[in-house]
This record gives C-alpha cells, structure tokens and sequence, in this order.
C-alpha cells in the first residue's frame, strides 16, 4: 500500500459526478435486428441464401432470355458437350467431348450446358427443370403453413377433446409413409407436379402441426396468455395477436427444413421414371435421362446433379442458419 | 483446539476467452477453509463465486484457464496418516480426477432434477465412486450404499436403490445427491445454491441434514450462495465476492453485525424480511461490470454512493478491521484519511433487530 | 415391467393396429375407385366381364369384399398380377424379393447407424475442431444430396473406373453385388444419425448429471462411456423413422440404377404397368414394416427411458 501515491482529492466523495443509478444494459436490439446479426455471422447460412438468390434468378431469367425452349429439337445439333466463352480458350468447356461438333453452321453457336440427344439446349432445360423444383419447394411452404400450422393451432389452443381426436388422426396419418401415399397417388393420377403437390399436402403438414401445437402448449402455460384471458380477450385475439407472433419464429425455420424434403421427393420421383411427363423437364428427369448415356455424355448427369445439390444443400444450410439465427437455444429436429 | 487449514487459496485469477474477448472472471481472490468449519461464499451471480468453487473442483470449463494463484488441498494419508500437500494448480488434470476430485471434494448441486443420470438407477449412481477410487467388490459398495442412503435420511433405502431419479421427489433426490457426495468420505464439501431449487419447507430440512453430516464427519463445507438467510443458518466465515474479488470477509457475526464494505450494506438491505418496516425493498442500483472490459480502481464504485475519487483509480487492498482478527474489508473508506461513513439507518435497525432475535433461529 | 408401461404399450399397440386397418381401408377404396376396370372392355363382352368380376367376387356387397380383401392382405393374398407377369399371384412375385431388399436395407441401416454414432460422437467430443466441422459437413452433404446421386457416384467410381465391384446385381454373387447399393443407401442414415447424435450428445456433456460424474472424479473414458453414452444413445433411436423411410424410397431408386430384384424396383414397375394389386401389396408391406417399426422404436424408447412414461406422457 505504501507504493501508491495518494493525489489530494483522493479521499474526497465523488458524489454526484457519478449517477449511480444508470444500468449498463446493453443496447436493445429488434428481434428482427437481431436474427439478421446472427444469421450473418453464420457463413454456411449466408452462403447458402445467396446461392438460393442466384438459383432463383437463374431460373426465372435464363429461359426467358435464350434463344433456345426447352422443348425445341434439333437433330443436328445432338449431345454437343458444354460450351462456354472464354473457358473455352483454357480449354475446358470447349465443346469438343460431345457428339455432335461446334463446327460449320454451329461454329458460333454456344450450348453453356450442351443439349441432349435430341438437340435440346441443356441450358434452358436445367433452369426450366430448376422452376419445376422451386414450384415445388414454394408449394411445400405453403402447404407447411396453411395446414399444418393451423391444425397445430387449433389443436393445441384448445385441447381437451378436440385435441384428442386430432392427435389420433395425426398419428394415424403419421404412420403412413409419404412413399406409400405417392406411390398410390401415381395409381389414381397420371405423374405431374400436382400428383406430387398432393401428396405433399396428404404427409407435409404433420411435422409442422406437431411444431405448432407443442409451442402453443408451451405458450399457454405462460403468464402473459393468462394475463390477456383474464382481461377478456377472445380465443381468436389470444390465436392471433398472442400465441401466433410468438411462435412465428420457429415455424419459419420449420417449413424452410420441409423445402429441401419436397425438392427431394420430386427429384427422386422422376428419376424412377415417375416424375413429370415428357417434353417438359425436371432436375429429376434430367438426371434420369442423362444416366442412360453416363459414359458417353457424362456432362448430362453431372450438371443437373450438381444443380439438385447446390439447391438442397443451400436450402439446408439456410434452414441451419435460420434456426440458430432465430432461437439459439432451439435443438436440431 | 488447533484449527488446521485445509485449503489454502491464494491470488487466484481466472480469465475465460469467450467471443466476446477475455472475460477476467476471478481476478485475485484468497480465503482458507478449516476442518470441520463453515464458509459462505456470497454474492450476485456472475460475481464469480461458482467459478472460483469449479476452480477448486479442477472443473472449469474447457475455456477457462487459471492465470495464476494457488489452490492447496493439505490432508493425511488415510493408511499411513502422513501430511501431504497438494497444489491443484500445479496438477496434472489426471491426478486431480485420481487424487482430489470425488475423493478429497465433493459437491452438492444446485438443481437435483437435473443433476442425478435419468438412465441409471439411485443404487448405481451411490455405488459408482466408491467403486472407481476405491475398489470396492460390489457387495461391499451395495452395503455402504444403504447405509449412505439411510445417513441422508431416506427410509425404504434397499428399494430405492433400485429407483430411477424420476422416480423420486425433489428433496429425495437432493438427499440422494447428498449421499453420492459423501460415498468416498470427502473432507470438502461445496454445496453451490443447494436448497434454491427446492420447496421452501424442505430447504430448511435438507440444509439441517447437510450441518448434521456435517458434524458428524467433521468435514468442511463451502457454501455458494446469494440468499443471505442460508448464510445466517450455517456458516462460521463469509466471504461477500463482487465482480471476481472478495470485498467483505469475517466471521458471521463480523459480516451481519458489523458490515463495512457498502456493498454488503446492499446486500444486507436487499435481504428479504417478512416484519420489516420500511416499505420498501431496498435494491443496490446499477448493474454488475462487465469484465470483459478490464476494470480500473474499484470495480463497486460505479454503483457506490460512497465512492471516493481514488476509487475510480486505484483498486482497494484488503484492510484489516481494527479490533478483529477476522473481519477484512476491500474498500477506501477503511483507510485513515478516509472521511467517515455510516451504514444507512434503516440497515442499522435491521441489525438491531437480527442481533435481538439472533441469527440461527429464524 | 409396471402397470404403466403395460398401459403404454398397451396404448401404443391399438394405434398401431388401427393405422394399419386405416390403410388396409385405404387400399381397399383405392382398389374401387379405380379408374377403368382391370378386365379391358374394348376386348371383352359384357357377359365375358361378368363372369370375371364373379371370378374375382367383384359382383358380392363392399363389406364382404373388404372382409375377403382384409383376410386375403392378413394372410399374405395379394391377388393376381395384372401386366408384370400375367396371372401369377402376387406373392410368388414379392415374396423372393422380401428377403433381399430386406437384406440391403438392414444392412444399410446397421452400417449407416454405426458410422453416424461415431461420427456424431467425435464431431461432439472434439467441437469445434476440424473433426467436428469434417463430421458436420459430411452430415450436412449427406442430407442435402439424393441417395440416388451417390449410388450413381459410387458406380462411376467403385464399378466403373476401378471395377472392384460389380456394377449390377448379380444373384450368385449377393454379397459382394450388394456392398455398393449398401453403402450408397447408408448416406441418408449415417447423415441422419451423425447429426442428430451430435446435438444431443452436446446436449447430454452439458447437462448437470455430467457435472456431477465429473464431480465424482470419474476419468473422461468413464464419464463418456458409463454416463454419457446411453444418454445420448436412447433418444437416438427416435430418428429410425426417417432413416425407414429413407431406406424404402432409397431402395427404389438404388434398385433400379443397380437391377436389384427387390421390393423397391417391383414397386417402379407395378407403377410404370399399372399392375395396381402388385403396388398394393408392396405398399401394404412398406406401411407394415414402417408400422412394426414405430411399434418396437416407441415401446423400445418407453422401457429404455422410463422418463418417456411419466412426466412427458407421449
């Protein structure tokens, strides 16, 4: 203690140059504010958004400015490999692996895809088949939202009797594989996107009910729900202005995992050869068509391949970063 | 009698790395703990009582790290009864699991919903220790279970044995927490918040229990705390912590009767009491510091309505309160040039009233 | 086992039976209402169908049609194929195949839950080490990509450029024909469990319980194997649903790239055909096994974790 100086004012109160009373509370952000903050910080997560931006864009744009349909044949122009400005100075992507060659009437003319054996540009193709993914994943939202949360509402809300019985049906449907529905689905009706769109909506709403109807238990337990009852508020006020921004959150997260699902069944089903009918394209039909000639024309697998996967990994990684973003403490499902 | 020292902390310091940068969690603290003696450590969470008693455990998370300082655990060779002294800050994390923890310390946690394995029954968990440090067969270990459970106050011991946690109530399980604790014949006890998590009548029950093992085994027992109540019913020494340093230590008797640092007058105001007769809870303003933020002068200050300008600049060592051996106090205003402060009224009548009706029998 | 359990099981046991009259049902309406008749009407007279529908006991009331149908699906009747093979009952033709797509799919489903067990494990023992993100990426890619894209990538690699194993199904070779389809229907489960191991063991080392096994002075080998380990395990055993279903529709597409003549690939083709009483039954077989399944995983989980029954409910 000896070593320290002491200066003149040092035993003197500092009284009222400080306010004692002042909180150091960190600054109050908006929960929105808040979610794009940890969102960000996730790589994968922004990634991931940013790739869905450009697949998105890609697909509605990339069609609409080719000079190519995706139903436009030309049998000169058959299995020509990929074709890219520039990279095609380094020597990839020139062109030259394919079938048919980039040469006479063709030697100005770019396929940055290739075509298939039927002379279709792959370029326009690939984006179309990306729509017929898209369509589906935003139907699997939709559908995740409409039904799922409102019979996860309404069950949870009001409990008792009601709740039983749609618990029960839910179990019921639950033990139903998606696989089974689809595949009797396709018994009934030709294979299109609305076969695969209701089967979505048969099987897609359960997890998000279930989601929906825990939080609501959870939620009204709580003592603000109790609060506004007491002051008279209605069961559709209490749904609505309550119960419904509070589990907005998760059930975004929820119905982004179901996306990358739907885009799954779609694939899968026209690879089997059960997807959408011919000229029309899918990922799906794509990759299945190009496996036929693997070893030829390898090009016609790989690229809708590495599409597919692009699109359900950054619809993943999103779903990941969202989750984290929007309730830390949230476990994986 | 001799007292003999047991533990002996000195200047420790704990910083954690967070995303936030370093966090100096602990930042210099020293106290002793004697056979069969009793300290509280007492204070608003994040202030760093419960890292300091992990310290001592050798369970700091995986990014914390001491800095510097001393933990000695000294005790007697249960075979040859010889004195050996240990510096768990110069151990190894394999000797600490193998010589001190379990065997030398034992802890008693906060929430016993949650700390006993939902998957393996009661009998297992008791069993557990005694088998791993000490070798005991399987007969051997059952026995000293039931014996364990029945020492905690559990009736129908063989059968609940063969429970699972869930099976059981709140108090039972802490009992049972309890009875893990003392299977491998700890001479420290750290009991972190133990009764918070519990029903109010069984609290008082479950804290008897604790001071009866207590005596009977002749252990020592460290509480971590912020409810000044429990203090009052069992410790012998306190120390009052605020942002990782101790403020305040001394007997029970030096910290309610004779408080001297301002923030202890806080804490002793805050303290919830049923007859008072001010209307008021009185509240310390402010918030705890940040530490992640290194701090200059009194970490208190900010929040103190006494606050001497040297405290903004220089950090206060311990003084010694004149007349006591025990009672030490962190603060400026103990020094000679000092200008002289009084606790707030209110607080005294409170004193008076504790020291009429006595501290124990609440 | 106490009165509780029984009472669950119990529970569990009548739901499972109504799911799968429920589907039986199903089948059954599905079979009525389908559009245009089996017996091909352009080619055959009115009399002609008659007396085929009298055959098949079309011409008898629904509900003793459903009790014949219930009684035939029960006892493994099928009925008669349609198209894909002519007149021959279905079971002759799903019968063979059961063993071998069963086969595939539990040895995928053992090989695909060990490997993810221990990936999830280490991903969250060593967190945030390059293990971790090693496990967590191949987790995360296993998830986003169709097992049919890996079975392609494993026959370009493994059958067509190193030919180490054969690239179609080969009957007097099961084994060795049948590691590729194994592996490539394996991703999706080891995805599935290594991500979902990895959570819940984080969960489980943060969890007090563990504190306390540390507390005990337990090594870190003891502490993870005696304590840590089975809690984490037991609720693993929740995501056997979504790997079955993977495996079913995993089987599909992975039978027919590999000619595998089993379940998934009979049922593309019953599809394809229209030979409705051959997907019936495969789809019976599929809902049976899913439903078995959830019947063992939830009684498994009530008796394993006794927490399920009490508290939590179901």
């Amino acid at each position: 203690m000896d070593d320290i100086e002491f200066l003149e004012d040092d035993f003197e109160f500092v009284g009222d140059k400080q306010d004692i009373n002042k909180d150091v509370v960190l600054p109050a952000k908006s929960f929105i504010k808040d979610v794009w903050t940890r969102f960000k910080a996730n790589k994968g997560a922004l990634i991931g958004a940013i790739l869905i931006l450009i697949i998105i864009i890609m697909a509605i744009v990339a069609p609409m400015l080719s000079q190519y349909t995706y139903n436009m044949q030309d049998t000169a122009q058959q299995s020509m490999s990929p074709r890219v400005p520039l990279l095609e100075n380094l020597g990839i992507l020139n062109g030259k692996s394919g079938i048919s060659q980039y040469t006479g009437q063709f030697a100005n003319t770019y396929h940055l895809f290739g075509t298939d054996h039927l002379g279709r540009d792959l370029w326009v193709r690939v984006w179309e088949g990306t729509r017929i993914s898209l369509y589906v994943a935003a139907f699997a939202v939709i559908i995740d939202i409409f039904i799922g949360m409102v019979y996860g509402l309404i069950s949870g809300f009001f409990g008792g009797v009601v709740d039983n019985i749609m618990q029960r049906i839910q179990e019921i449907v639950n033990s139903i594989p998606t696989l089974v529905i689809l595949t009797l689905l396709l018994l009934v009706m030709k294979p299109s996107i609305y076969t695969i769109i209701i089967a979505l909506m048969i099987t897609g709403w359960i997890g998000m009910a279930r989601i929906t109807r825990a939080q609501v238990l959870r939620i009204k337990e709580q003592e603000f729900i109790l609060a506004s009852r007491t002051l008279g508020a209605s069961d559709f006020f209490i749904i609505f202005k309550a119960i419904l921004p509070n589990i907005f959150g998760q059930l975004i997260t929820m119905s982004m995992f179901s996306i990358p699902n739907a885009i799954f069944y779609e694939a899968f089903l026209a690879f089997v050869g059960l997807g959408i009918p011919a000229p029309q394209a899918s990922l799906g039909t794509l990759i299945n068509d190009g496996f036929k000639t693997i070893l030829v024309t390898p090009y016609m697998v790989v690229i809708p391949v590495i599409v597919l996967a692009i699109l359900m990994l950054s619809f993943n990684l999103m779903a990941d970063g969202l989750r984290d973003a929007i309730d830390p403490t949230m476990k994986e499902m | 009698m001799e007292r003999e020292r047991i533990l002996k902390i000195r200047d420790l310091r704990i910083s954690f790395k967070t995303d936030a940068g370093t966090v100096q969690a602990i930042r210099g603290v020293d106290f002793d703990l004697y056979q069969g003696e009793t300290i509280a450590i007492v204070g608003e969470s994040g202030s760093g009582k419960s890292v300091t008693t992990k310290a001592i455990m050798g369970i700091l998370a995986s990014n914390g790290q001491i800095d510097s300082g001393s933990i000695e655990y000294v005790w007697h060779d249960e075979n040859t009864g010889e004195r050996q002294e240990r510096d768990i800050v110069k151990m190894s994390k394999d000797d600490i699991q193998k010589i001190i923890r379990g065997r030398k310390i034992a802890m008693v946690f906060q929430d016993p919903m949650t700390s006993l394995n939902p998957t393996m029954t009661i009998g297992k968990q008791i069993m557990e220790p005694m088998m791993y440090h000490y070798g005991k067969t399987k007969e051997e270990a059952y026995a000293r279970a039931i014996e364990l459970l029945q020492e905690v106050g559990i009736t129908d011991a063989q059968k609940r044995m063969k429970n699972y946690p869930h099976q059981l109530s709140g108090g039972m399980r802490q009992r049972v927490v309890i009875a893990i604790a003392l299977s491998c014949d700890p001479y420290v006890l750290i009991c972190d918040e133990p009764t918070t998590a519990l029903d109010v009548t069984i609290q008082a029950k479950i804290l008897e229990l604790i001071k009866e093992l207590q005596v009977k085994k002749n252990i020592s027992v460290i509480y971590i705390t912020h409810d000044l109540g429990v203090v009052a019913k069992v410790a012998d020494y306190v120390n009052v912590m605020y942002a990782g340093k101790i403020v305040e230590k001394g007997t029970i008797d030096d910290i309610f009767y004779d408080p001297r640092h301002p923030y202890t007058w806080g804490l002793l105001s805050s303290m919830p009491d049923l007859d008072t007769d001010d209307d008021e809870l009185y509240t310390i303003p402010g918030s705890p510091p940040n530490l992640a933020h290194e701090v200059t002068g009194d970490a208190f200050a900010p929040r103190n309505q006494f606050a001497l300008n040297i405290d903004l600049r220089v950090d206060p060592p311990m003084f010694d309160v004149p007349g006591s051996d025990s009672h030490q106090v962190a603060s400026w205003l103990m020094h000679e040039k000092a200008p002289k402060v009084d606790m707030p009224e209110s607080l005294k009548k409170r004193i008076l009233k504790m020291k009429k009706e006595g501290l124990k029998n609440e | 086992m106490d009165k509780s359990t029984l009472k669950y099981i119990g529970k569990r046991l009548l739901i499972s039976v109504v799911t799968l009259l429920v589907i039986i049902l199903v089948l059954f309406a599905m079979l009525k209402m389908m559009p245009g008749s089996p017996f091909n009407p352009e080619k055959l007279s009115p009399d002609m169908i008659a007396q085929l529908q009298a055959k098949y006991g079309l011409d008898k009331p629904v509900l003793e049609q459903f009790v014949t149908y219930l009684k035939g699906m029960l006892t493994g009747d099928f009925g008669i194929s349609l198209s894909i093979a002519k007149n021959i009952p279905v079971m002759d033709l799903v019968g063979p195949r059961i063993g071998i797509s069963f086969g595939i799919g539990i040895a995928a489903a053992l090989f695909g839950a060990l490997i993810g067990v221990v990936l999830g494990v280490t991903a969250a023992l060593k967190r945030n080490t390059i293990w971790d993100s090693l496990s967590t990426i191949i987790a995360v890619i296993g998830v986003s990509i169709p097992s049919f894209v890996f079975a392609l990538l494993l026959l370009l690699v493994f059958g067509l450029k190193i030919k180490i194993f054969p690239i179609l199904f080969n009957i007097n070779d099961p084994i060795r024909s049948s590691i590729l389809p194994t592996i490539a229907l394996s991703v999706g489960a080891i995805a599935n469990v290594a991500r979902f191991t990895r959570s819940e063991m984080i969960e489980v080392m943060k969890s007090d319980y563990i504190l306390l096994a540390e507390a005990k002075g337990l090594d870190r080998g003891t502490l993870i194997r005696k304590h840590a380990l089975r809690n984490t395990l037991v609720p693993v055993i929740t995501v056997l649903a979504p790997i079955i279903i993977n495996l079913m529709t995993g089987s599909m597409v992975i039978e027919q790239i590999c000619s595998i003549p089993g379940l998934g690939s009979l049922l593309v083709r019953g599809i394809q055909a229209n030979d409705y009483y051959v997907v019936m039954a495969v789809a019976f077989l599929y809902s049976l096994l899913y439903v078995v399944m959830m019947l063992v995983v939830d009684v498994l989980y009530g008796i394993i974790d006794p927490r399920i029954r009490v508290g939590k409910g179901d």
